[in-house]
């Protein structure tokens, strides 16, 4: 990738950047019960700006609902989440919306809006949010539908793509927001097989040529093993085990992240 | 009974003019039905009881009585209270109001519709809540919904009739006067009669060629 391509580090710096060696997120005492299910249990841990961090375990084991607290699409019932210094629940909306321009997300099912193009997917958000002028956020989608390889998709519905192409148009444009913090969640579950590499591959580039910090749920553990600096082997709503990728992949302590990896590897 | 082409002929003046007041009545009531309807439908949907109940009330009285009760009711009672519209005015505002309590379930399933994850995006983008709203829920939501609005555009013309109570000349009301005043029934009710189907259908090739085209 060169040195211009839009992911490289802004000549502005973001607004609110975390001091270097400061912890970008926390998560204290954080419980998540749907009905008499609890789905994290009493969770702690931080993750510090830059970081790539990934969580790995069982379906049902609260992965999802962690990415999910952190864009604010579901509350915790105890326990407190900050970000990059600012409280998330309770905050009041102003709070709550600054926080959410730190944090991107990519979906499973992509959600990419279907009545919009693919080229207006990628810059509603900038001008609408960040107040970008239109010729700006346009100028930008192209670099970044360029960057993920679509750039002859701008005017297409994003229905008429395939599942991958339309996982990188999502992934562009989650990253147009130019977000501190991008969540990915479980982003190659719903593509076929042959699609995922791609997809896979795009995000190994964005991981090795930006400060982005991520967060990933995703079942593809090799990719995990590449990208991250930190894996968290989650189970019954715990983080039963954490450490670097090596450690956890080639000499887990816990007998339940063997059979774990061991089914799925 | 012997077919006058005579009557025909002379009826037709009158029935383009009846034509006119029932196109108008429609096309209005229907413009009318379509903005109340989301109206309510949005109305419904704010946190604060104290909208969403008189709404609730409102719309379920007035989806329960028959709209010729309410015709009957805006035309001739309202003038007691000092409000006085013309006969036709009156029409379109009972018919799009009426018909609006029921395009309202329409909108409210079609927003129901739109898949969850449309607003988590939305969520995820920080979008504000009103252009989520304008820009990517209501798109999607009306889009759906068109094929049954179309039904009730359809249901809404052959309401027309009803007007003839409170005195406006649509065409079954032309029809009626003509009849009664050349003791002709047969010519001026046939015209009439083939005006309906050859509205309704036009009417039903409109919506879906609109239909192929918000559906791609």
């Amino acid at each position: 990738m060169s040195a211009d391509t839009p992911l490289m580090k802004d000549p502005e710096p973001r607004a609110g950047t975390t001091a270097p060696g400061g912890e970008l997120i926390r998560l204290e005492g954080v419980t998540k019960r749907f009905g008499t299910n609890t789905v994290l249990d009493d969770l702690d841990f931080t993750i510090d700006p830059g970081k790539h961090v990934t969580l790995i375990g069982p379906s049902g084991s609260g992965k999802t609902t962690i990415l999910r607290l952190l864009m604010t699409l579901t509350q915790p019932d105890e326990g407190t989440i900050t970000v990059d210094g600012q409280r998330l629940f309770p905050a009041p909306e102003k709070q709550v919306r600054e926080v959410r321009k730190k944090i991107g997300m990519v979906f499973q099912q992509f959600n990419l809006f279907p009545n919009m193009s693919v080229l207006r997917n990628v810059t509603e958000a900038p001008v609408q949010v960040l107040g970008m002028s239109k010729d700006e956020a346009e100028a930008r989608a192209r670099e970044l539908l360029e960057l993920v390889g679509l750039a002859d998709k701008c005017d297409a519905r994003p229905t008429r793509l395939s599942g991958g192409q339309q996982q990188r148009v999502a992934i562009a444009r989650a990253l147009a927001m130019r977000p501190q913090v991008l969540l990915l969640d479980e982003v190659t579950s719903a593509l076929d097989p042959e699609l995922v590499a791609g997809v896979l591959d795009l995000l190994r580039d964005i991981a090795r040529s930006t400060d982005i910090t991520m967060l990933c749920v995703t079942h593809e553990m090799g990719f995990a093993r590449d990208i991250s600096d930190k894996v968290l082997m989650f189970d019954g709503g715990r983080v039963i085990e954490s450490g670097s990728p090596e450690q956890i992949f080639s000499e887990p302590e816990q007998d339940r992240t063997r059979e774990f990896l061991g089914a799925v590897l | 009974m012997k077919w006058d082409w005579n009557a025909v002929r002379d009826f037709m003046p009158h029935f383009w003019d009846g034509l006119l007041v029932t196109l108008e009545a429609v096309a209005l009531g229907s413009l009318l039905s379509f903005s109340l309807g989301l109206v309510w439908t949005l109305l419904m949907r704010t946190p604060t009881r104290w909208v969403r109940w008189p709404v609730g009330v409102v719309t379920e009285f007035v989806r329960n009585t028959p709209l010729l009760v309410q015709l009957f009711f805006l035309f001739y009672v309202l003038p007691e209270w000092g409000l006085t519209f013309s006969a036709l005015t009156t029409g379109v505002f009972a018919i799009g109001l009426h018909y609006s309590t029921y395009t309202m379930q329409v909108y409210r399933a079609g927003i129901e519709a739109v898949p969850v994850g449309q607003w988590e995006a939305a969520t995820a983008l920080n979008l504000p809540r009103q252009r989520t709203w304008t820009a990517v829920i209501l798109p999607q939501a009306i889009r759906r919904v068109v094929p049954a609005l179309g039904n009730y555009v359809i249901a809404m013309l052959k309401d027309t009739p009803m007007l003839m109570v409170i005195t406006v000349l649509e065409m079954l009301g032309q029809a009626r006067l003509y009849s009664q005043q050349h003791f002709q029934f047969t010519e001026p009710v046939t015209v009439i009669g083939a005006a309906f189907i050859l509205i309704s259908y036009l009417a039903s090739l409109l919506m879906r060629a609109l239909e192929r085209r918000l559906v791609r």
